[in-house]
């Protein structure tokens, strides 16, 4: 079954499409990777799956919760996992984890405190839980993000370029959390990325963006359409080929 | 730009920079552009390797259709346009702020009162000695300008009665206003921009929570409080400021002073000024939320929201003073 059903998406900013026509499916477990270069729509997708911003056309059905823009208000389906990882200054990685607790439940402040250290030491910051966002590295960061983005114990995520800007060690961290929490629990993870390294490393399918086109150009294992791009643009993207730059 | 001779050598060159290029490859790619047929021949080590990386970019811009020049009626369309879609953000603002404050009033419980009252403190106790001594000052410095003025005409036992009403009529409520203006709206604004632009409203809303009841509301209730408490007290410490001068300089007791006071004023005169401080304070705090949740485009972006914050509160503050003025003049107040 479907976590995730795109029909016929168009998606942009004022009246002017950047992205038409978009439909694919993202299957339950899976991680699922949306790739294409700089300011081709990629977050912007995301943005409109995680219900932030409305379509132009089509359709979102998220599985048991329906459309994500009418599911924003109420207790979150899913969790998400911003770029910089949006942790809120003011409060420390726990009082940042506990928030949708405090929010979406009636645990006793004791119970909270226990679920939020486990979810910091499963992203591997345990010992971390009185410090500020200013006070860590941006790879702590988004790890306390994803620790966040699993708070409500949801059985999907969102990240948005989780290894951008990290040091290669700190990357590779990242991606190796987020395929043991999907084995681990059989999460449906979708990710907005353009690492190649991370893309191969830990995406079971992927779709692939263009900005001419202003749609999908490329579909399936990002392994195979590296072995056997479908058109030049994939394959220029896959084998990191000038696509006419220096 | 005078195209460059159809031919020419580089042999002589042996090095340059890549300034020299970029304006030697802009001349080309307009030769180009004008039909000439411009090559450089012998260029070679250095020299060629930087020509040749200006100069295949230079081609390039050539084969694409020049950039259109828009029309005058484009630009005003356009320009109509951002103004319309601010119109727009101010208008689903509004909307957004009544329904955040009537959930918020009927569910008061669900409120986050600690942080409301971390609020309070930062922006009321914390910002309360820099509003209070402006108000001493300008309590003096009107004594002062009033018993200069009043002496003229042998009546300058009427300094404590035009200390009084102005401070409490006016001066009290919009220097107060301005000072939290500058204080706390500014720090509202820089702190909405940051949290927006950082995607921190952007995670609020995906973990289910409202920021307009989250955010602004709290803002908007604190400020609705603290202004107005503030005022009366700097109703209190402006009319000290001006004991302090009529004391020393119109040798009239601490006493008689305060007895001119009482009779000058009356409820209302400290009333109305309350209430101003009730208004100015909501505008303060909705101005600074709607331009911080407004910004867009990284640290300059806040830095813009933030100013532009400051000069709509300011002047916002100033109309509704003037408003004000003519509704208690109109109503006898």
């Amino acid at each position: 079954m479907a976590a995730i059903s795109v029909q016929d998406l168009a998606i942009g900013f004022g009246g002017s499409a950047i992205q038409e026509h978009l439909t694919f499916q993202v299957g339950t477990g899976e991680v699922f990777l949306i790739l294409g270069g700089s300011g081709c729509g990629k977050s912007t997708l995301l943005r409109h799956l995680i219900g932030l911003q409305a379509p132009m056309a089509g359709s979102i059905e998220i599985a048991g919760i329906g459309d994500p823009l009418d599911s924003i208000a109420g207790k979150p389906a899913f969790g998400v996992m911003f770029q910089s990882g949006a942790l809120f200054g003011s409060m420390t990685l726990a009082q940042n984890v506990g928030l949708p607790l405090r929010r979406w439940t009636n645990l006793e402040l004791s119970t909270i405190e226990t679920i939020v250290r486990w979810k910091l030491r499963l992203v591997g910051l345990d010992g971390f839980e009185n410090h500020l966002p200013s006070e860590i590295s941006g790879g702590m960061k988004k790890r306390a993000g994803i620790a966040r983005a699993m708070a409500l114990e949801t059985n999907l995520l969102f990240l948005d370029e989780p290894s951008a800007g990290l040091d290669p060690v700190s990357a590779v961290e990242l991606d190796e959390l987020i395929l043991t929490l999907s084995a681990g629990l059989g999460m449906t993870i979708v990710i907005v990325t353009h690492e190649l390294e991370s893309i191969f490393k830990i995406g079971s399918r992927c779709i692939m963006l263009d900005k001419e086109a202003r749609g999908i150009i490329a579909e399936g294992d990002p392994r195979v359409l590296r072995d056997d791009p479908p058109n030049f643009k994939v394959r220029t993207f896959f084998r990191r080929l000038p696509a006419g730059g220096i | 730009m005078c195209p460059p001779p159809p031919r020419s050598t580089c042999r002589a060159w042996s090095a340059w920079t890549g300034g020299a290029a970029a304006v030697l490859a802009e001349a080309w790619g307009d030769a180009l552009r004008g039909g000439a047929a411009v090559s450089f021949q012998n260029a070679s080590g250095e020299v060629g390797s930087i020509l040749a990386l200006y100069t295949e970019r230079a081609a390039r811009d050539c084969l694409r259709p020049p950039p259109k020049r828009e029309s005058t009626l484009t630009q005003i369309g356009r320009e109509t346009v951002v103004k319309l879609v601010v119109v727009k953000r101010i208008l689903a603002f509004i909307g957004h702020m009544l329904q955040a404050t009537g959930s918020a009033l009927r569910n008061p419980r669900t409120l986050n009162w600690e942080g409301i009252w971390r609020l309070m403190e930062r922006h009321g106790t914390d910002g309360a000695p820099i509003a209070l001594l402006i108000a001493f000052l300008i309590g003096l410095i009107t004594a002062f300008q009033a018993s200069v003025q009043l002496a003229q005409f042998g009546a300058d036992s009427l300094v404590a009665d035009l200390v009084s009403l102005s401070l409490t009529r006016e001066l009290a409520p919009l220097m107060t206003a301005i000072v939290i203006a500058g204080r706390s709206g500014a720090s509202i604004a820089a702190e909405m921009g940051t949290m927006q632009v950082s995607e921190e409203v952007d995670a609020l809303r995906t973990m289910g929570f409202d920021p307009y009841r989250y955010l602004v509301f709290p803002r908007l209730l604190v400020l609705m409080i603290i202004t107005p408490l503030m005022t009366l007290l700097a109703d209190g410490v402006g009319i000290l400021g001006g004991l302090g001068i009529a004391v020393a300089q119109l040798d009239v007791s601490p006493l008689s002073y305060l007895l001119s006071v009482r009779n000058a004023l009356d409820l209302w005169d400290v009333f109305g000024g309350a209430i101003k401080g009730v208004v100015f304070g909501a505008i303060v705090a909705l101005t600074a939320c709607e331009r911080g949740l407004g910004t867009t485009g990284g640290a300059e972006g806040v830095g813009r929201a933030t100013t532009s914050a400051v000069v709509a509160m300011m002047f916002y503050l100033v109309l509704a003073d003037t408003l004000f003025a003519v509704l208690f003049n109109l109503y006898g107040v």
